[in-house]
């Protein structure tokens, strides 16, 4: 099975809030949705890109300096 | 209608802060409850005034700017939070009783409480901090500015000694918050907690805390928070970590709304108007014969609050006299600063109290002196 999605995590609302700002604000790729039921983490929403999306975004993110959980590949 | 009672709550509210309100109830979903279009929402304007409100007061992060319903929630969380048995606390004759009670409930756990005497003006002299230190002094908590007098305390100062010897510096600042422009990320201020509909001009129901980065304050209250479900504990991340429970998402709106008012209208100008505003009233109430005037008046700046008697006179017969007879609204009687009322020798009296905002106007207090001149000379009189 291949990766079709892939979500970021974060720690609480706030720091998602604090995401989709920045992300909006830079033009980086993405949308909050409940987070997907087979991933365990402290807040209730992820962050979701495509895969492809995924190297722009990370670094993106770096470059922000902006805090997150983890990110994840689900298939 | 005349409204002077500024420092209870301010009148009128700007038509930004009603419309948000009013919008908000249209249009609220719940924080952190859901993904959808309403629960979105709902976070991202709580976010959005959380933002506003850390940059309106200079703080560094707005996560460490937590909503809470009042004052007094705030400093309860912060005050029980922060001690514990075996510590030491300093404190004024100048507090609330958001102050002093929760010290008092403290005091039954085994915290130590000293309480630094105002003078007959309703001072402190801090000069003498040093003297009270112990080995376990860990908090100093101090009003900025005394809700009965309007005298503010110098804070920098303060500060730099609560820096000098570890202490934490928690600060009611209700009456000071949208008068005093702080700057928290470099102010030696560690805890902030502020009202949301004095100064700030937000409904009544929403305030604030900040806490300094690296700082911890275990919550009062857990429970729902809308991020780790399945933990047993509540989250220890800030804000959420104080923010047990729905929030105000009206009175958040409206308090945004507020900040952006000030914002618009000037922190610099709001400052010199109503400096201005209280400078007037006293130098017009000063030489009324059978007045008594509270309060340290040779101070370079002081928040727009004057609390006076009519010598001999039940505080609430007066301010229950200028509502009645002339439509001026003040606040009488304690003020719930009981201790201030000692240092002042008005436990028995009380005082009226006259509070002015920006929106008030010279004509306004001009009415108030004619009204109080009125009543000088009638009660004086009657008390004779």
């Amino acid at each position: 099975m291949s990766t079709t999605r892939v979500v970021v995590t974060f720690h609480t609302t706030t720091e998602a809030m604090a995401w989709e700002k920045a992300c909006k604000e830079a033009g980086l790729p993405g949308r909050l949705i409940p987070m997907p039921v087979q991933i365990r983490a402290e807040c209730g929403l992820a962050w979701l890109i495509t895969p492809q999306e995924k190297e722009c975004l990370i670094k993106g993110a770096a470059r922000l300096n902006l805090s997150y959980g983890n990110v994840v590949e689900l298939e | 209608m005349i409204y002077l009672d500024q420092a209870a709550t301010s009148y009128p509210k700007p038509p930004g802060v009603i419309q948000a309100v009013y919008e908000t109830l249209q249009h609220a979903g719940n924080s952190g409850r859901g993904a959808h279009h309403l629960s979105l929402s709902a976070s991202r304007l709580i976010f959005e005034a959380r933002c506003e409100i850390a940059d309106f007061l200079g703080a560094e992060d707005p996560s460490r700017i937590a909503f809470t319903a009042n004052a007094t929630e705030s400093l309860n969380l912060a005050l029980f939070g922060v001690l514990h048995s075996g510590d030491h606390v300093i404190t004024t004759e100048l507090e609330h009783n958001s102050v002093l009670r929760p010290l008092y409930s403290l005091e039954k756990r085994g915290v130590e409480v000293t309480i630094l005497p105002a003078n007959w003006q309703g001072v402190v002299d801090f000069s003498a901090l040093g003297n009270h230190l112990r080995s376990n002094t860990r908090v100093l908590v101090l009003t900025h500015a005394s809700n009965v007098t309007g005298n503010m305390v110098d804070m920098e100062w303060v500060g730099e000694f609560c820096r000098e010897h570890g202490l934490i510096l928690i600060v009611d600042a209700a009456q000071t918050a949208g008068f005093y422009t702080y700057d928290l990320k470099h102010s030696p201020i560690d805890i902030l907690c502020f009202t949301g509909h004095k100064g700030l001009y937000g409904p009544q129901g929403v305030g604030g805390i900040y806490v300094k980065p690296g700082l911890a304050v275990p919550p009062l209250k857990v429970g729902g928070s809308g991020i780790q479900t399945f933990s047993k504990t509540h989250p220890s991340q800030m804000p959420e970590a104080l923010e047990a429970g729905t929030l105000n998402l009206p009175g958040i709106a409206g308090l945004m709304a507020g900040v952006r008012y000030l914002k618009d209208r000037g922190m610099e100008l709001i400052c010199h108007e109503e400096c201005e505003l209280d400078r007037y009233f006293y130098g017009a109430i000063r030489e009324i014969p059978g007045l008594e005037v509270y309060g340290d008046f040779a101070a370079s700046i002081r928040c727009p609050i004057i609390a006076l008697n009519i010598l001999g006179v039940d505080s609430n017969l007066v301010s229950q006299l200028l509502a009645e007879e002339y439509d001026i609204y003040t606040r009488a009687g304690g003020h719930c600063a009981p201790l201030m009322h000692g240092a002042l020798r008005t436990r028995e009296l009380g005082a009226v109290r006259f509070s002015f905002s920006h929106r008030n106007t010279k004509f306004e207090l001009d009415s108030a002196v004619q009204a109080l001149r009125d009543l000088a000379l009638r009660l004086g009189r009657e008390t004779l």
